[in-house]
């Protein structure tokens, strides 16, 4: 770990100018990553700006029916609020899927949608990687590749330069909500859809998303449909807790008559970022619930997906875990 | 005379330990102390071409950086740095010389007047390696395996014996047979607390050389005494080491390692106070289980007798030592086979030498054999539990000796009632509750009952309590409970009159602390003090003016209730107190030794026995396996206090449960570089994993293993549960997973 400057911030507008006046300072809220990574000499960031003093911990109603979770709301708080509990329970499921209790308690929502990969190249100094040091390799893909990606792996050239995962929950939950992101910058606030926040590696895996380096992300809007009727998230992983997901499933459906009116499936676990797609959903409207259906959408959701040895077995497991969640999903075993 | 021994006492460093009040190495706080921080090799064999350190000492607080160029003289024989539980060979020598020999290896320290600084210095080490072409994977390399060396290790952990019978001849005519090739990975101890010693130097008596008082992270403060004083040419009486406390170690603590070497290095070279400590991610580049390929083959007569067995065992080891364990011989000592072959090789391989760690080639052994015993018995149509009561033996094959005591067929009698096995139906995949497959499993375990020799020291104090004393060490197994519950009824006295001591090497000597043989050990060497001591305060007794035991013996007295007092008539008594004050109002104390009766003991084979009987759920969908129940019944002789010994048999099952579903050390072998080497990704058990555990001790009454009747409880609780688990897992779902962990990908 490096000497570095600390700063507690005093608003946001405060907050985001220390940011872009010095370039390789870094903002610190739970620091349940950053300090880690520091650590490991992953990271080096000249000064660490403290913002858990800007008045970012709160849940409010919005206009439009639905909910904006402050950035600094504890990853803990926000999946034990009643609201959340109540209208977003897939979120707080997921949110629970995570980390620990103890790192529940200090990790932040905001800080949750900037933790970076647990690949474990990337962790260590002595390796080629090219997240970490871009141009150095990827060292994933000949080596041990059990917790790696196995879609949206290819650049445009269909060239692969880094298999790294997100490893979030609460992000898959959040994008199968379609979430917002609310973000502020030196020349003001803007909004990111989810899906666009988190990106694929392309031949940049340096870069995790769409965030500006000068940009602090303020809240996280939920929309008014929060699926409190019809969700599952489903996690897989090595031990029962305190394990990052080989493969995640975050399902929400609405019916009506019997049939699928409204689908989300997104994946952890898999893939850069949160893995959802559109086509694949679509399959499933106006769908009567059905194995049939739940496994076509599964092959769908997995096509192109490409194993590298260790993490092969991911296809067939994630394929299974979509069926599993939308069968809790649509309580098709008890029907 | 027994108003503890036996008892369910709660630690008596309880209270110590949750308040924080308990010190460990790296807590021992002195003056103007310095920091050292090890900087490790990034490449696995090879050389340092050039390793600059200027960027590093032009930090404010930077003291010195020691290298392979710069380090002091130390000593020059192998001999110097062997440990008492060094194995054959020749051991590694932190900053010897510029050669790498595995990943991670230690190559510089950095000494700064903070950890912090001492640490980002460490960062700014440049270094430019030549690398050579490595070998780390046993599976590629196994025909390269030979015979190991032999050494004073070699004692306590015998290579196989030469075969029995014909085995090639009886395996081939046996109606039921099994073979299998298992594999397992490489584990690390991982102890809650990381290595550190802290060195505190005070000017010698003589100008050459100073004085260290060392607060180690150890099992055995004789061993780093020693070790210290071969290695740096600094006599005993300048060096003492205190280990009070260990947050667990697992085996890891039986050798020196490098942080002490590094701490007294730099300590000696800068006459500064000077502590070290490791990294979790440092905590793998020391000792660890080796990695193995097991290959089994049994054969049984039709209705059910063993007749064949044949282990053979692939260990790895780094290319300065031979570390061996015992792996293949288990089987030849469970079951009354009469044709046996039995076969251990090690494959030489650049990577750190492996250590002993809980139940050191027993687990290791134990759960590949009573797999495929398992398997065999299910060859042959016969129940798992009925299969080993009709393969029973009371004799040790390999030693030719029949057992001091084993109540093996009271712990399947009393696990199997517990657990519920009459209820199990015998074909796999036929229990279900709602869409999960139950799977119920059982497994036999068995560790050698050793006891050493030992010394201790036991002093009735001024103000009539009792201390007494040993260099042994207490890593969380509660030595300090036991022993004041030895202490305290030998001398009839009340146990917070009782003060046990252990962990500096001013006390008499103790072996390590290992093998489970620290409470016949020390316990035995605790009992002859106390019953030594007790002559001696008969005698001062005796002597006093007007004595009421003038005309007693030793034998017609009785201490109880802090007093001396007639067999036939308790009244007549006298008070310890009211001896000390008769001694002059001095202590009175007294050191004895404690040997094992060879001449007892030689007649028999000594070994404590277990069953497990596991239930596990597997989501037959994702392969995710759980373990819902787990009973051990376990008879180690005589349990001296049920709570603690209870503690050390769980932990022993919630790490078999790590052990079958989740821990590994991953070695990417194109780096030779172990890559999950944190506790967020090398996997053990958590609160979450745990369920169901249950444990019945079947008590031995054995005066054959040592005076106490105690075997030692500390890995026992592991050997079994592995294999329970896995034959559990074929029952739920029909496949024989060979490879541990199992992990969910195996069953998919």
């Amino acid at each position: 770990m490096n000497p570095f400057a600390y700063t507690r911030a005093e608003g946001v507008s405060n907050a985001v100018r220390e940011r872009a006046s010095e370039h390789t300072a870094k903002f610190i809220a739970g620091g349940t990553n950053i300090i880690d990574l520091m650590k490991e000499n992953v990271e080096r960031p000249s000064r660490l700006i403290d913002i858990t003093h800007l008045p970012l911990a709160t849940v409010d109603e919005m206009e439009n029916g639905g909910i904006r979770l402050g950035a600094l709301m504890t990853n803990a708080d926000t999946a034990y609020h009643p609201k959340i509990a109540e209208r977003y329970p897939l979120l707080s499921k997921a949110i629970l899927a995570g980390a620990s209790p103890q790192l529940r308690n200090m990790a932040t929502d905001g800080g949750n949608l900037m933790q970076r990969t647990r690949c474990y190249y990337f962790y260590d100094v002595a390796t080629p990687c090219n997240k970490r040091e871009p141009g150095s390799g990827c060292s994933a893909i000949e080596g041990y590749n059990r917790i790696h990606a196995i879609l949206g792996t290819r650049d445009t050239n269909q060239d692969i330069h880094c298999i790294a995962t997100h490893p979030s929950d609460m992000c898959v939950a959040l994008a199968a909500l379609e979430a917002v992101v609310n973000v502020t910058g030196p020349y003001g606030e803007r909004s990111i859809p989810f899906a666009e926040f988190h990106r694929l590696p392309g031949n940049t895996p340096h870069i995790d998303n769409t965030l500006q380096d000068d940009e602090l992300i303020t809240a996280i809007d939920l929309p008014a449909r929060g699926f409190p009727d019809h969700y599952a998230y489903i996690k897989l992983r090595d031990r029962t807790s305190y394990a990052f997901a080989l493969v995640s499933v975050a399902a929400a459906l609405e019916l009506e008559n019997g049939r699928i009116a409204e689908a989300r499936i997104t994946l952890g676990g898999v893939a850069h970022k949160p893995w959802r797609r559109l086509d694949v959903e679509a399959i499933l409207i106006d769908k009567v619930p059905s194995k049939g259906v739940f496994q076509q959408a599964a092959d769908a959701m997995l096509e192109g997906a490409q194993g590298f040895g260790h993490n092969t077995f991911k296809i067939e497991l994630a394929k299974r875990a979509i069926v599993r969640a939308l069968t809790e999903a649509t309580n098709l075993n008890s029907l | 005379m027994t108003q503890y021994v036996g008892k369910p006492l709660s630690r008596v460093d309880g209270y110590d330990k949750v308040t924080g009040k308990a010190k460990y190495a790296a807590e021992f706080d002195v003056p103007d102390l310095l920091y050292g921080y090890v900087v490790n090799s990034a490449i696995t064999k090879g050389k340092i071409k050039r390793i600059d350190t200027q960027a590093a000492l032009n930090l404010p607080g930077v003291v010195k950086v020691f290298t392979h160029e710069n380090r002091p003289k130390i000593a020059w024989f192998d001999m110097k740095y062997k440990d008492q539980d060094a194995p054959p060979g020749s051991p590694f020598r932190p900053l010897r010389d510029a050669n790498i020999v595995y990943n991670a290896q230690p190559i510089a320290l950095v000494v700064a007047d903070t950890f912090e600084m001492a640490r980002y210095a460490a960062s700014l080490v440049e270094i430019e390696y030549e690398e050579d072409k490595h070998e780390t994977a046993v599976e590629t390399n196994r025909h390269k395996a030979r015979k190991p060396s032999v050494g004073l290790t070699t004692l306590f952990k015998p290579g196989p014996p030469k075969p029995r019978g014909n085995f090639e001849e009886s395996f081939s005519a046996s109606p039921v047979q099994m073979t299998g090739e298992y594999m397992h990975s490489m584990e690390h101890h991982n102890p809650m607390e990381m290595f550190a010693s802290t060195v505190v130097y005070e000017k010698g008596r003589h100008k050459s050389g100073g004085r260290y008082t060392i607060y180690d992270k150890t099992q055995g403060v004789t061993n780093s005494i020693l070790y210290v004083s071969q290695v740096f040419d600094i006599p005993f009486k300048d060096i003492r080491v205190i280990s009070p406390y260990v947050g667990g170690a697992f085996g890891s603590g039986l050798r020196p390692q490098y942080q002490l070497f590094m701490a007294v290095m730099a300590a000696r070279e800068l006459k500064r106070s000077v502590r070290v400590t490791l990294t979790r991610q440092q905590m793998f580049s020391l000792g660890y289980r080796p990695a193995n390929v097991q290959t089994v083959a049994l054969g049984a007569s039709a209705d059910g007798k063993m007749t064949a067995l044949y282990h053979g065992v692939v260990s790895e080891t780094s290319q300065y030592e031979d570390y061996t364990e015992v792996i293949a011989n288990w089987g030849a000592m469970l079951y009354p086979v009469e044709n046996y072959k039995l076969d251990h090789k090690l494959v030489h391989l650049d990577v750190a030498t492996p250590m002993d760690m809980r139940a050191p080639g027993g687990v290791t052994g134990v759960s590949v054999l009573e797999c495929a015993v398992d398997e065999l018995a299910f060859n042959a149509g016969i129940d798992p539990v009925e299969f080993r009561l009709m393969n029973y033996t009371e004799r040790d094959q390999i030693a030719d000796l029949p057992y001091s005591s084993k109540e093996l067929r009271e712990c399947f009698r009393q696990g199997a009632e517990r657990f519920g096995w009459v209820k199990r139906k015998p074909e796999p995949r036929s229990m279900r509750r709602g869409g999960t497959l139950i799977g119920w499993g059982m497994a036999t375990g068995i560790w050698d009952a050793f006891h050493m020799p030992a010394r201790a020291e036991a002093v009735l104090m001024v103000n009539g309590k009792l201390r007494v004393s040993s260099a042994t060490a207490d890593i969380g197994t509660g030595t300090y409970t036991i022993m004041t519950q030895i202490a305290a009824d030998t001398l009839g006295m009340p146990i917070e009159d009782v003060l046990f001591k252990l962990g500096d090497s001013d006390m008499p000597a103790a072996p390590i602390e290992g093998g489970s043989w620290t409470a016949a050990t020390v316990g035995t060497a605790v009992k002859t003090v106390c019953d030594d001591l007790a002559k001696k305060l008969f005698k001062i007794a005796r002597k006093m003016p007007n004595s009421p035991f003038a005309k007693a013996t030793f034998t017609d007295v009785v201490f109880a209730d802090k007093a001396i007092q007639l067999k036939n008539d308790t009244s007549v008594s006298v008070s310890l107190q009211a001896v000390v004050d008769a001694n002059g109002g001095a202590a009175v104390r007294e050191t004895s030794s404690a040997l094992p009766n060879l001449f007892k003991q030689r007649k028999y084979a000594r070994a404590t026995h277990s069953a497990a009987f596991a239930e596990v759920e597997v989501d037959e969908d994702f392969g995710t396996v759980r373990v819902t129940r787990l009973v051990s019944a376990i008879a180690a002789g005589k349990i001296l206090n049920p709570k603690t010994a209870r503690s050390q048999i769980i932990g022993g099952m919630v790490w078999g449960i790590s052990k079958a579903l989740e821990e590994e050390s991953v070695m990417d072998h194109q780096f030779g570089r172990i890559m999950n080497h944190n506790l967020a990704e090398y996997h053990v058990a958590v609160n979450a994993d745990i369920q169901d555990l249950d444990v019945i001790f079947v008590e031995e009454n054995d005066d054959i293993v040592n005076p106490l009747g105690v075997k030692g409880v500390g890995e026992i609780g592991l050997v079994a549960v592995p294999a329970a688990i896995a034959n559990a897992v074929f029952h739920a779902t029909g496949k024989r997973i060979r490879t541990l962990p199992i992990t969910l990908d195996k069953l998919l």
